[in-house]
């Protein structure tokens, strides 16, 4: 009922601004909105008149198969807007139509983030913590129609967000571009997400609620804060796009580095957190190594990871005692961090054999070891002295990046790997040989990628202090732009393998969906029973 | 009011917190929760149908 009532108000509330937009971006927004609207309250009544029947006894899959199918189409997106975004950078006359602004790097750019961070990212975390909240609590999804919502909502969000940017809608807010009305309707969505996990944990037939569990909700509860705090604004009509937001100045300034940051804290990690929790012990069937340690691990992340965004303002107008706050403590998440890591890794122990034979596991193995990586640098990159060098060049980039890619990419790949063959009820996957191709394309990929942005942040930073003995700056900008040109084509192609890699996936996953086994694979069982591994 | 909130986050705030996260480490290592841990870092490995009598997973 309040599904069908928030759509009611959705055809309205979209008739009324289509009809009296006060710009013509906002009668565009608003028109797909109202067939949006319209669609999901058609499919409402189809689905209510049908009298399809609920088994309270059976989980809820069918929800996960939409995540990890979204998941995918989302993740090639976005990844492939990366590799434009960087051939553009690479070679700025090649893709550069002047008569058509939507294809401007300052517009793809925030298409690439939100595409891999929000559409991607927040599909799997969406998906994946349907499946662990439900499995771990012996509980089906609470709320009905409810799941259904949450997902259609945020990927409604995802298309209203990105046609905004590349038709030129944006609050300029880095990782928070979406305007008024779109972050309004995200965090009704977010509101029925929080409940639907809420509900499922409250009807558990399981007494304890299993880590994995936390590390969700904990992300659920602080992006809604987050979210909502960072996008207080006022807008300039109820019927316009544009917005002011309430802060200004180095207020605006904290917040939205509060939000930024805390996004990469909750959102990029204790989500995807909670994904290595269940999916490494389920894959390595061990369980996970400590559970003390994996509750220590969440405590003093969560007290710790709140305060770390003001490291991204050193030498601003931020009072000082801010910027060695925000240092200080992202120094300490060295420790939280790193036990996360050890956990994780640990879980194997026993069974590192499975590294050579399973190529799914190593991925996420993979992935935690990149994990301790970036989360070692992030700490480094903080200290105001390093800052001082590193800060505004490439070498933040390699870092998110190695975070991106290595970490939330490929334990994502991992979980999606498991989860196709668990859903669609098949024995194994299509071909693991693919696996370990996309395993060995997207790796050399990410190591192009982190490597050239190294040299080319580091050079790019030392290049912009060097003076010469006359006081003068010894380089002008453009010089430091020459420079990094080739280290902006190996970042390119290595963008370009982890896209393949991405598409061998998609493949991989495709064919396993369909129910079918390569021909190879059952010679290779069969070779492996017959000379089973010491 | 920036004087009143920023003195009480400096001196009970930081209190607060200090003895939030020394229970969570009490809560964590003591001892007899042991059996408890035990159990629920198996429960990702035992996870079934939510029908515990229907031995066959749905899976």
């Amino acid at each position: 009922m309040v599904i069908a009532a928030i759509l009611l108000i959705g055809v309205l509330w979209s008739l009324f601004t289509a009809a009296r937009a006060a710009d013509p971006l906002m009668g565009a927004h608003a028109a797909m909105f109202l067939i949006a609207m319209t669609v999901g309250a058609f499919a409402l009544i189809s689905h209510l008149s049908s009298g399809h029947v609920v088994d309270e006894n059976a989980y809820e899959t069918g929800i996960v198969k939409a995540g990890v199918v979204a998941s995918v189409f989302w993740g090639i997106a976005g990844f492939l807007v990366g590799v434009v975004i960087a051939a553009q950078l690479a070679f700025p006359s090649l893709l550069y139509f002047p008569e058509l602004a939507w294809t401007n790097f300052g517009r793809l750019r925030p298409l690439h983030t939100s595409a891999v961070i929000f559409a991607f990212g927040g599909n799997v975390l969406i998906a994946t913590s349907f499946y662990v909240v439900q499995r771990t609590s012996r509980a089906r999804l609470w709320g009905g129609l409810t799941p259904w919502f949450v997902f259609w909502g945020y990927n409604l969000f995802i298309v209203i967000a990105a046609t905004g940017y590349l038709m030129g809608i944006t609050q300029s807010k880095e990782y928070a571009e979406p305007e008024w009305y779109a972050d309004i309707w995200l965090t009704i969505v977010w509101v029925a997400y929080l409940l639907v996990f809420l509900g499922t944990l409250l009807k558990r037939k399981e007494p304890h609620i299993y880590v994995a569990n936390w590390f969700y909700l904990a992300f659920i509860v602080t992006i809604a804060m987050l979210h909502i705090v960072n996008n207080l604004a006022v807008p300039v009509s109820l019927t316009g796009s544009k917005s002011y937001s309430l802060f200004s100045g180095v207020q605006d300034a904290l917040t939205q580095w509060w939000y930024g940051h805390n996004a990469v804290g909750f959102f990029l990690t204790a989500g995807f957190l909670a994904i290595m929790y269940y999916f490494i012990p389920k894959k390595a069937e061990r369980p996970v190594y400590s559970y003390r340690l994996s509750i220590v691990h969440f405590w003093s992340l969560i007290f710790l990871y709140i305060w770390a965004g003001p490291h991204h303002l050193h030498y601003t107008a931020l009072p000082e005692w801010a910027q060695t706050l925000g240092m200080t403590f992202s120094i300490m998440l060295w420790m939280p961090s790193w036990g996360g890591m050890i956990n994780g890794l640990m879980t194997l122990s026993g069974a590192w054999d499975k590294l050579r034979t399973d190529p799914v596991l190593r991925m996420m193995v993979v992935s935690v070891a990149f994990y301790g990586m970036s989360t070692f640098e992030g700490p480094l990159m903080s200290i105001r002295s390093v800052n001082s060098l590193s800060h505004y060049t490439d070498w933040t980039i390699g870092h998110v990046h190695s975070g991106a890619l290595g970490w939330v990419g490929y334990i994502s790949f991992g979980a999606l790997y498991c989860l196709v063959p668990w859903l669609w009820k098949r024995k194994a996957l299509y071909s693991r040989a693919l696996v370990e191709w996309h395993f060995w394309i997207s790796t050399l990929g990410i190591l192009l990628y982190i490597t050239s942005m190294w040299v080319s942040g580091i050079m790019q930073g030392l290049m912009w202090r060097a003076y010469n003995e006359f006081g003068f700056l010894e380089f002008s900008f453009v010089e430091t732009v020459e420079a990094m040109h080739p280290y902006y084509i190996i970042r390119m192609v290595g963008g370009l393998l982890f896209l393949i890699g991405a598409f061998v996936m998609a493949y991989n996953l495709w064919r396993t969906a369909r129910g079918d086994i390569r021909e190879k694979e059952y010679a290779r069982d069969a070779a492996l029973a017959a000379a089973p591994a010491e | 009011m920036y004087e009143t909130l920023s003195s009480f986050a400096q001196t009970w705030g930081l209190i607060l917190f200090v003895i939030a996260f020394v229970l969570v480490l009490i809560y964590a290592l003591n001892p007899r929760s042991q059996a408890k841990f035990d159990a629920a870092r198996r429960i990702p490995l035992e996870d079934g149908p939510v029908d515990r009598k229907d031995e066959t997973d749905d899976r």
